[in-house]
């Protein structure tokens, strides 16, 4: 495919506080096993896409380690495969960086001297598995200047706030693009998901730092509605967007249904991560398991109700885990009870203790922490 | 290339034929193991954890399995710049093309890999049993005894000892003789068909036997009887740990039941020593309302609704609800469906097995028989098997109804 891929990675992330203490958003567990980077990259890759680049943030170390040589998504090759791009305050750290447009800009040299015509940006923060095949040909027959993806999101039972919202008319083009306060209703709700020529690309970052602009959606793509021919290419299907920690709860249970876990895992291609060698997950005499996912490597002795079980998470007998994500290495101890809690990595909850967080604002236990 | 140390060399070229329907499309080092393996990544996380870096893997028997899943080695680290993984078949040379005759002609036929290399030892494998060891533990003992050959032996019941090959050594543990399934065995030292020898001492005798038209070209018939014939020194070393020879059906089911015990024997979850093996891309299993699983293991991708019990699933079996399974293995991709009863069964992968079909052996002497589906098997509807399925053979919906 003449596409390369970019994953810009500056989004908004304080709102799952502990969670992205040291890791960027792209970088937080999601679904067990997977990382929400894994979704965008599986889906490029699904899409013939060879040449990824993600602009990095800051708090990279996680994700670094997650990615590695890009080999898990065969992006580990001789030409092109996975690249991470510094910010721009490494290249010029004297300057005070105001928005991603200069993250784009300090690589800009990586962009123009990639090979393919074509460039696909998105973030990590929206999650779906999409082969952007069918979104690229749209793109050529429309002889749009920009596609961008979007979905129809009722936005009363998922809240839209700050998203940017479409206007599109009949033949699909765009006609305005914004966030708006307290919609009630369903909306086109874009993806941050972005197709153009790599030329305009290009072309659209020198021009918004040569007039000051720093902020990519909102300057170099909403700016220009009326001046370029953007369209808008309508995704059918399961979207997850993590935008607070309600939402990053209420899309982790969703996989609990076998619909939804059969569509983000299965629809378009496989989601890939980077491989643990866990072995296979153990139950024991009195495990007791209702509407539960679980990764490799578990332990499982206690009661698991309704809850997201990452790698090698240990429950021991007599404990009680209802309504919970357990990050990778937690363990619980005998007869202790957890409710509404997410629990980050290498926690281990001491024998007997009880915790209970509410549905509508679950409790998050730092990484590392001994309770 | 830079002269290594220690290669090993993995016997994987056997039939296996004792495996019955799990080997007729496979390799036996290529059938699946403990909800997540094959045997051969025992062997091959042994060398990895070992320090290793260099493997070749014979094959012959039905390979295509097999060298797709070794590919180059990755899953074990053994890609590598300098060593690593090389699958090394029979082949052709100017005057003759021969298979491998023996275990000792399979090396001797590849003599120009192990020259590549150099090696001061060779270690020898099979790719047909499942145990964790540290065979540099047996290299050094191998050094200190200055041996020329060392053999790793596990000390058996004396009950078994007739069902194995028996190294009788004296205090220093250095070999005097050795024989071949006796019936009334002088010690309990089993040969585990593991071997360190000294590469220049192997080589000549590898040479040697090749030309020798009267032997059989094996390391226990000829290659050992040998060295002892002419004195060399040959050790035994005791191994100590689970060791499971999955020779026959009977001991692959209890090794794969073996994992699933408490405090189990044969622990795959130790961090230090880990088993490697090529990961599936599946995301994490799913037990849904009414599952319920004990002393099982289960692997990435599954969708259970049903009962589990004492069994080892493999990824991306599907279990319907009101499924019972009982003491069985579920090789991946199986499809189980609603009110399915399995009992001491091994199910092949990507078999189908409808709505309320019953699989469960007969009992021979108060022993029930263990009943295998070959792979892509289709069980119909309501259908009761007690006897094993062959691979493409057709269940009819009247077949062994319930009576």
């Amino acid at each position: 495919m003449d596409v390369m891929g970019i994953i810009n990675l500056n989004e908004s992330e304080d709102f799952l506080n502990e969670l992205t203490q040291y890791r960027p958003l792209a970088a937080v567990p999601f679904g067990g096993r997977y990382r929400l980077v894994d979704f965008v990259l599986s889906n490029m890759v699904n899409s013939g896409i060879s040449n990824v680049a993600i602009l990095i943030q800051h708090k990279y170390r996680s994700l670094m380690d997650h990615l590695r040589s890009g080999k898990e998504w065969d992006l580990a090759r001789k030409r092109e495969g996975l690249f991470l791009l510094p910010p721009a305050y490494s290249n010029s750290p004297m300057q005070t960086q105001r928005g991603d447009i200069e993250n784009f800009y300090s690589n800009l040299d990586y962009i123009e001297n990639s090979q393919q015509s074509y460039v696909l940006i998105s973030g990590t923060s929206i999650i779906y598995n999409l082969n952007y095949q069918a979104a690229v040909a749209y793109h050529q027959a429309q002889g749009a200047d920009i596609t961008v993806l979007y979905a129809e999101k009722d936005c009363a039972s998922d809240d839209c706030a700050d998203a940017f919202l479409l206007e599109v008319n009949e033949a699909g083009q765009v006609l305005d693009m914004r966030s708006k306060a307290n919609v009630k209703t369903t909306q086109k709700m874009s993806m941050e998901t972005f197709i153009m020529k790599k030329e305009l690309l290009v072309e659209l970052i020198r021009d918004c730092i040569a007039r000051g602009d720093y902020d990519f959606i909102k300057h170099c793509i909403i700016k220009n509605i009326h001046k370029l021919k953007i369209y808008g290419y309508q995704y059918q299907g399961y979207l997850a967007r993590i935008h607070s920690l309600q939402s990053y709860f209420a899309h982790n249970m969703d996989l609990l249904k076998p619909e939804i876990w059969q569509e983000l895992f299965f629809r378009d291609g496989f989601v890939y991560t980077k491989v643990k060698d866990e072995p296979p997950s153990k139950y024991f005499d009195g495990a007791e398991t209702d509407n539960v996912l679980v990764s490799g490597g578990c332990h499982i002795a206690g009661s698991v109700k309704n809850s997201i079980l990452s790698r090698g998470v240990k429950i021991h007998e007599d404990a009680s885990v209802k309504n919970c994500i357990i990050m990778q290495k937690c363990e619980i101890g005998a007869g202790a009870i957890l409710e509404n809690v997410i629990l980050d990595k290498d926690v281990y909850i001491t024998p007997g203790k009880k915790l209970k967080g509410e549905a509508s604002y679950p409790f998050i236990i730092k990484k590392g922490m001994v309770i | 290339m830079r002269k290594k140390e220690c290669v090993a060399m993995l016997l994987a070229g056997g039939q296996g034929s004792r495996l019955g329907i799990l080997t007729q499309k496979v390799a036996k080092p290529a059938v699946p193991f403990g909800g997540k393996y094959r045997i051969i990544d025992f062997p091959l996380s042994n060398c990895h954890n070992s320090g290793i870096d260099t493997v070749g893997v014979l094959t012959q028997y039905k390979p295509l399995a097999l060298n797709s899943y070794i590919g180059i080695g990755s899953a074990w680290d053994l890609d590598r710049k300098d060593g690593g993984v090389f699958v090394l078949p029979p082949y052709a040379r100017e005057k003759e093309a021969e298979w491998y005759k023996g275990t000792a002609d399979a090396i001797y036929q590849n003599i120009n890999f192990l020259d590549m290399f150099n090696p001061s030892y060779v270690l020898i494998l099979s790719g047909d049993h499942i145990y964790k060891m540290d065979y540099d533990k047996m290299l050094q003992f191998h050094k200190e005894k200055g041996a020329d050959a060392t053999i790793a032996v596990l000390e058996v019941s004396d009950e078994e000892a007739s069902r194995f090959g028996i190294m009788n050594a004296d205090e220093e543990r250095r070999i005097f003789e050795f024989e071949e399934k006796p019936e009334k065995p002088k010690s309990n030292l089993a040969s585990m068909g593991i071997y360190i020898f000294s590469w220049p001492v192997l080589r000549e005798l590898l040479v040697a036997d090749g030309k020798n038209a009267k032997s059989e070209h094996d390391f226990g018939k000829n290659i050992i009887p040998q060295m002892l014939e002419q004195g060399q020194k040959l050790y035994a070393y005791a191994f100590e740990g689970y060791w499971k020879d999955v020779g026959t059906l009977e001991s692959f089911w209890e090794a794969n039941m073996d994992i699933l015990k408490l405090k189990p024997e044969f622990n795959i979850y130790d961090p230090n020593w880990r088993i490697y093996s090529v990961n599936p891309t599946r995301p994490p299993h799913y037990l849904g309302s009414g599952a319920k699983v004990e002393r099982s293991v289960i692997s990435e991708g599954c969708m259970v609704f049903g009962q589990v019990e004492n069994s080892v699933i493999f990824p991306g079996v599907y279990i319907g609800a009101g499924a019972n399974i009982k003491d069985s293995i579920i090789m991946p991709h199986a499809q189980i469906e609603g009110n399915v009863v399995i009992e001491k069964a091994i199910i092949g992968r990507k078999s189908i097995l409808k709505e309320g079909c019953k699989i469960a052996g007969k009992f021979v002497a108060r022993k029930q028989e263990i009943v295998v589906l070959a792979e892509k098997s289709v069980i119909p509807s309501s259908v009761v098997i007690c006897e094993s399925v062959m691979p493409g053979q057709k269940i009819n919906d009247a077949a062994q109804k319930e009576n």
